[in-house]
Parts: C-alpha cells; structure tokens; sequence
C-alpha cells in the first residue's frame, strides 16, 4: 500500500479536518460525535440529512450547502455511520420542518439509521436509494445498492427542500429520481482500505468486474479486459434494461470516476455511452462527469441515467452551492 | 448473573476476537469487505474500556449500556445487530430479575430473535442468525429440562460451532455475502464465526467459574 497516510488511524480524522478547512466558508465540523453542518444554520425548511461509510469522497460530505445537504455524518471508511452521529447532527440541523434522511441501501447504512429514526425526537422520514441495476441482491444488502445515483437524488430533494417543501413531498421526489434513475460501474483494480492495507480483491491485468459496487464488491461478473466501447456497450444495455425508457425521454447522464480513472477516460466514456443512448432514442438533455462517488482509489467508473420530468429538470437546474457541486450562486 | 462475570466474559471475547485476526479477515475479504476483523476489535475494545463504568451498574443494565456502546462504536450492519441482542437481553433480565437458568436462555433467545427483526433474516440465509438460532432452541430446551450449567455449555459451544461450520455450504441470500451467489459457497460467513467465537468465549468463561 502506498498512501498519502500518517498514521492509518487518523486517516478519517485529518481529511475531514482538511476539508472542513479548505470550505470553512462552506461547513462546519464537529467531531464527537462526527458530524458535519452547513456553516450557516438554515431555518423554517426540511433538514436533508445524509451519510454513510467514508471512502466514497466528495459523497456526502461535498454536497453540504445551499441548495443540497444541510448535515452528512461519515462513518469509518466503507463502514455505516452510527445512530449518535445521526441524533447529534438532526439536533444541530432540525429546523422545526422535519427531518429527511437520504439513506443508501445497504443493511448496515438502513439499519443505523432506522434506529436513528426511531430514537429521533422529531418527524422523520428516508429516501433509500438503490439505483444500481448490477445485481437484485448484493454484498451487505437486500435489494439493490444505492451508488451514483445518489448525488442525483441529494441534488433534487436539496433544491425541493429549499423551497420550503414539506417532509411528505421532499420524499416523494427523492423517490420518484430514485425510481428514474439506474446506474452500472466497472471496475478495472481494486481499492484498498487503508486499515486493512491490502487491495479487497484480486483481479489481473487482463480482467475487468463488470457490475462492481463502490466498496469493491463484487457485481455481475469478472470478464476479459476489452475495448471501452464494448463495455460502455455491456453497461448501457443493463441500464436501458433497467429502466425501459420510452422513445424521445429526457435524460441526464453521469459518468462517474471511482477514484483512479482519470477524467480523460471519463469523457471518452461519456463519448460511447451518449452516442448509445442517444441512438437508442434517449435525448441527453443534462450531463455531468466527474468523480461524484468513489471507491478509494479504484480505477473503474460508473454510468448513470436519470430519466427527467419538468420537476426533475428544474431541481437538478437550480441553484446550488456546495464542495463539490455549484452552480447558479 | 452478576456483572463480574459478564465483565470477564467481556474480556475473553476480546481475547477470542484478537486470536483470530487472520481468520476474521480473510474471511471477511472472501465474501465480503474485509472490515469485519477490524469493527469486531474496535467494539471489543470499547466495551473492555467501560469496565470501570459497568462494575457500577446491574447485570441487565450493564448488558443495556453494552448494546448503546456497540451501537456507537462498531457501525455498519453488526452494530445495530449485536446491540440489539444486548439491548433486547438486557430487557428479559431486567423484567425477571430471578437468577434462573430459564431466564438466561429467554434472554438469549429475545436477543436472537431481536437480531433476525432488525435483519430481517432467517435460518440458512448464511449469516451469524445460523450460529444464534440453534444456540437459542438447544439453551432453552436444556435450560427447561434442569441440564446443569457445564453441559449446557459444552452443548453450546458444539451447537455453535456447527451452525459456523455448516454456514461454509449455505449461498448467501441475506447479509454481507449476498448477490455472491455460488460464489460463496465454500467460505464461512465471518459474522457467523464471530458469533462462534463469542459464544466459545462466553461459555468457556462460564466452564472456567463453574466448580
């Protein structure tokens, strides 16, 4: 293993640090329990709360801000955050609208933060994501598991919430992106947790895990290394299997890096993938590329189509300001 | 029961964790990510660390405060698993407050069963319910027909070992090997062998305080 690393335990701790400090006019950081919150409270709107295992940088913690995120508490690298966390970061956030939780489903990320909810002194309600179409049942979960898509679905509900929404509507719109949204990554290396010190899986030169999750698990199958349009051509098909989408739909496409592909590659993927979807009837009417949801330093990414509507169009187009995502403010 | 015990009970499941790093993890990094061995010890730890505290308190309330600390310190899925066992153990003791052997198997049977609600998983699904389940159905019926504390351990800690072992057939459908398919058969589910390995280092305990 070769990392920018101090002492492996402090990993967590000091990047969060740094990014708390490089975006001090963004978030604040609070660290026990561990947490973070826009820098300016936001008062009479739904509270978006996110968070999940740490590893998956700018998700969520760069989505914080206007128009996104009001809290997003980490959890150890690949590991759910814990209910304490939740509580401590909805009692800094509440805003006496109610509590949203965007949650991505895994058991460990729905369980904590199911018993979040239910140790919670206020309204409540959780948008689970899985719009990854790899595979119906994955590693640690039941159904399918929730990746890039996500970002998608803060952005939306975070502009929603805005608004002055209430909890029952923020959740039906992060529902419904959810349900228009599907996304497939490959990965071409593994990523290696720095606690464990060692790559999670194995995989030769000359192989490729097609439907990989963004811990490393595995997805739908190991195959020959190939040519990208061949395997953008394989991931497109599982998408467009997924989400049966009618002639002439609106989409928004997200190519996204997982961490050790670099945005050369990137674009040339958003190169075959628009291209395909494009043939296949669909009008790329929105785009984004970039590394959105990581898995450490895997080299490997993910395509994600989202279907729109006019509401879904005008909440991904509204402002937003945070890390990792600004635009319009 | 007294908090004595459960506090030295503490201290070899610690000692049970940290002999089988090797195990736990590559196990973990067979069928799943590899972080199990790690967020066993951290939670291990955390509860050896509160020993001052627990002396302090009830056994029913030193289990309670058990499951918080769990639940603030593993993350992921075992988390919200082993500190609802705790916490759901801790409920049975604290409403029969008796010292019966019965009581000690319904309480270990609630924290089971608290376990498959929050997991919403059943028998031979490959995950540590395939330790719990049988080891919860042998206590109580043991427990019922007056079996005195020694065999009931000796049993156990079989039971237990069986269920880990028979887990190496299973294809996952539910837990962190699920979606492996074939995949995963032929590889222990490290959540099963945790669970082996604390219930070895409960009743080894236990055999160890008994005459």
């Amino acid at each position: 293993m070769k990392k920018f690393i101090n002492k492996v335990d402090d990993v967590l701790i000091e990047s969060l640090s740094g990014f708390a400090s490089a975006h001090h006019d963004l978030v604040a950081l609070n660290t026990d329990p561990l947490f973070l919150t826009r820098k300016q409270k936001a008062t009479n709107k739904v509270a978006i709360i996110s968070g999940g295992g740490s590893g998956h940088e700018p998700l969520h913690a760069g989505y914080i801000g206007y128009g996104m995120l009001d809290a997003a508490c980490p959890g150890h690298v690949f590991t759910s955050p814990t209910p304490d966390q939740m509580l401590a970061a909805a009692e800094a956030v509440h805003a006496e609208r109610g509590i949203l939780f965007i949650v991505k489903n895994y058991a460990g990320d729905v369980m904590n933060f199911e018993m979040a909810a239910e140790m919670l002194p206020f309204e409540s309600a959780t948008v689970l994501t899985c719009d990854d179409c790899a595979v119906i049942n994955s590693t640690y979960t039941t159904g399918r598991r929730g990746v890039a898509g996500t970002v998608i679905v803060e952005k939306c509900v975070g502009s929603l919430a805005e608004t002055g929404a209430d909890l029952q509507a923020c959740k039906a719109l992060g529902d419904k992106v959810n349900s228009r949204t599907a996304s497939m990554g490959v990965a071409l290396t593994s990523c290696t947790v720095p606690a464990a010190g060692r790559p999670t899986f194995d995989i030769d030169d000359n192989e490729l895990e097609m439907g990989v999750g963004i811990h490393g698990e595995p997805g739908r199958k190991r195959e020959a290394m190939r040519e990208a349009d061949a395997i953008v051509q394989d991931v497109v098909s599982a998408i467009l299997d997924a989400l049966k989408p009618t002639p002439n739909s609106e989409a928004l496409l997200l190519i996204n890096g997982f961490g050790a592909t670099p945005l050369m590659e990137l674009y040339l993927i958003y190169n075959t993938a628009s291209r395909l979807f494009t043939e296949h009837g669909i009008k790329i009417a929105r785009s984004l590329v970039g590394n959105y949801t990581t898995a450490l330093d895997m080299a490997g990414a993910s395509i994600t189509l989202c279907l729109l509507d006019e509401e879904i169009k005008q909440h991904w187009d509204s402002p937003v300001h945070t890390a990792a995502l600004r635009w319009g403010r | 029961m007294k908090t004595s015990f459960i506090l030295s009970a503490a201290d070899s499941i610690r000692d049970a964790i940290l002999d089988h790093e090797s195990e736990l993890e590559s196990l973990d990094r067979a069928i799943g990510d590899g972080d199990h061995y790690i967020n066993m010890k951290r939670g291990a730890a955390a509860i050896v660390e509160l020993h001052t505290e627990l002396a302090a308190l009830t056994a029913d309330a030193a289990l309670n405060k058990i499951g918080l600390k769990l639940l603030s310190t593993i993350g992921g899925a075992s988390g919200p698993l082993l500190a609802s066992f705790f916490m759901s153990m801790a409920k049975v003791l604290k409403e029969n407050n008796d010292d019966a052997i019965t009581t000690y198997a319904a309480a270990f049977s609630a924290g089971a069963e608290a376990i498959q609600h929050r997991g919403k998983a059943a028998l031979g699904e490959k995950t540590m319910l395939d330790v719990l389940i049988p080891v919860a159905q042998q206590f109580s019926a043991l427990a019922a027909s007056n079996t005195e504390i020694k065999a009931i351990c000796q049993a156990l800690m079989l039971t237990a070992e069986e269920g880990m072992l028979a887990t190496k057939a299973l294809i996952a459908t539910k837990g962190r090997a699920a979606g492996l398919g074939e995949r995963a058969i032929g590889h222990i589910d490290p959540g099963a062998k945790s669970c082996q390995l604390m219930i070895n280092a409960v009743c080894g305990q236990l055999l160890l305080s008994q005459p």
